[in-house]
């Protein structure tokens, strides 16, 4: 039988969409949703789960919002209009969005919240993620985070930002936020170990990254995201061996990998290209396609680097230069990858376990064993996935032999 | 007087995290896996160190070393371990000084255990006040 909590993350930011998009107030949506949710953790053990729970959480948020426009006493009138608004949502909007969740996204993207949070509102909100998961994606520390999206809902709910369902021409503005929260939901799903609970979102990712495509034909970052998930999924089966251990993509069975899947990443990417414009989805597809030749074809590692190059200087995150000292490394350029994790500076990146783990191979070839030693320990101290720190552990004990 | 007093010493808080393991995780601490086992927390405790975070904390022997004392109204019986009744037994603790609860969740889940068990994460007592 399936728990209430297993229920909410299935259905919530459906759900939420749904209601919100009948309703055009996001908290108030969320305040009612929230409302049938513990409701039903009070009933559903006792009285049992309802055959179609989606379908009751969504019967008792929708009395919950009733109740408190009677206590607001709002007219007869309104209430009535509202429940035809709520049951003809669909009507209502002069095009269709293909997705209640993705209309929310764009909804959240409103231009009067910073930009900056418009993704991770959209993570929280509409696709389910707390807000650890949320700073990490971010490199921001999680009481950070959480005192952002605090303060952006409180502003929301202050400002009662009208639930706008943005006009077609508004979309391409609002694109870039939510391609940045597509991304960061896959990314958060993929860090994740098969065993873990985030799984079904790399899926939803992609699902939400193919209707981006859809709803802005030939707009090459969409096409470019869509294009580095496919080539992150047909890598997915090879990730962890049969025992549930970590493989690294340098180790990975490269026969394991999904042909099909390559194809067709390799077909969108092109098509993304034809738009000359260049954007970071599709030098991150570029660069993931880059290292499937080198392993798949015997390319040259040193392939990769110029697509970093432009990666960095068109968005230096710290995950751009990482994966840059990474990449050097691999192409034999230790000297110039130790630079590159020198510049971005061990104060700052303390927290941050991606650095660790490449600063861990960096020191191990250029026979640093007092450094690499260190750096593995913190990698491993900062990792969450069992797998991972065991797999950074085997590589710490073969210094020691 | 106020000198030390940073506006960062009144925003970070203390967290305890007390780290409960189940029998087979203790066996772990002996077994073929002893090496990965200790390897784990020893790479675990230098993150807490070299994040500066630390304000205490020690690994515990393994519960059937311990002693307990238990009070019943008047009485108190001294009890020896092991005590084989709870499923989770705690192994060992940390306070650490972090910027909220998130903050300490985050290290929490960063634990090293892999045969199952709980970090209980509580906020420390603030010291009491001290009279003039």
């Amino acid at each position: 039988m399936p728990t209430v909590e297993a229920i909410a993350r299935r259905h919530y930011g459906r759900l939420l969409a749904w209601l919100a998009a009948g309703f055009r107030d996001l908290a108030a949506a969320e305040d009612a949703l929230q409302d049938a949710f513990a409701a039903a953790l009070w009933r559903w053990p006792t009285e049992g789960v309802p055959e179609h729970p989606d379908a009751w959480l969504l019967a008792t948020a929708k009395r919950r919002i009733f109740d408190r426009l009677r206590q607001r006493k709002v007219s007869d009138a309104f209430a009535v209009d509202l429940r035809h608004t709520l049951t003809e949502a669909e009507d209502a909007v002069t095009w269709q969005f293909p997705d209640n969740r993705l209309k929310l996204m764009f909804v959240c993207a409103h231009p009067d919240i910073e930009a900056s949070m418009h993704a991770p509102l959209m993570l929280q909100t509409v696709l389910g993620l707390d807000s650890r998961s949320i700073a990490d994606a971010f490199v921001v520390s999680p009481s950070a985070m959480s005192q952002r999206l605090v303060r952006v809902k409180a502003k929301i709910a202050a400002a009662t930002l009208a639930f706008e369902i943005p006009e077609r021409e508004a979309l391409p503005q609002r694109l870039d936020s939510v391609l940045q929260a597509i991304y960061a939901a896959y990314t958060s799903a993929w860090t994740t170990t098969p065993d873990s609970d985030t799984r079904g979102l790399a899926g939803e990712a992609a699902y939400l990254a193919q209707l981006c495509v859809d709803l802005s034909p030939g707009e090459p970052e969409a096409l470019g995201l869509l294009a580095l998930i496919r080539f992150s999924d047909a890598r997915a089966v090879a990730r962890f061996a049969a025992d549930g251990a970590y493989v690294p993509m340098d180790e990975q069975d490269v026969t394991l990998w999904d042909r099909g899947l390559i194809a067709q990443a390799e077909a969108t990417l092109d098509l993304a290209s034809r738009n000359l414009t260049l954007g970071r989805y599709q030098l991150e597809a570029a660069i993931q396609s880059a290292h499937i030749s080198a392993r798949q074809r015997g390319v040259a590692r040193s392939a990769v680097l110029p697509l970093y190059r432009a990666l960095v200087s068109l968005h230096p995150s710290f995950g751009a230069w990482t994966g840059y000292a990474a990449a050097l490394a691999q192409a034999g350029e230790t000297r110039a990858a130790k630079q590159v994790l020198d510049d971005l500076g061990e104060d700052r990146m303390r927290l941050y376990q991606p650095w660790w783990a490449v600063m861990a191979e960096v020191a191990t070839r250029l026979g640093d064993t007092a450094s690499a030693l260190r750096a593995y320990d913190m990698a491993e101290g900062l990792e969450d996935a069992a797998t991972v720190k065991a797999w950074l552990r085997q590589r710490r004990n073969r210094l020691l032999q | 007087m106020f000198a030390n007093l940073t506006l960062e010493s009144y925003k970070t808080m203390q967290f305890a995290l007390m780290i409960s393991e189940t029998h087979e995780g203790f066996e772990d601490r002996n077994n073929a896996r002893a090496g990965e086992y200790w390897g784990g927390w020893m790479a675990y405790s230098r993150a807490i160190a070299e994040s500066g975070i630390f304000a205490g904390g020690a690994g515990l022997e393994l519960p059937s070393t311990a002693t307990r004392v238990v009070f019943d109204g008047a009485s108190k019986t001294v009890q020896d371990g092991p005590f084989p009744d709870a499923r989770e037994l705690l192994g060992g603790f940390f306070v650490i000084e972090v910027d909220s609860l998130d903050d300490a969740i985050a290290w929490a889940k960063r634990c090293p255990i892999t045969k199952g068990g709980t970090v209980e994460v509580r906020p420390v007592l603030p010291p009491p006040p001290q009279a003039d």
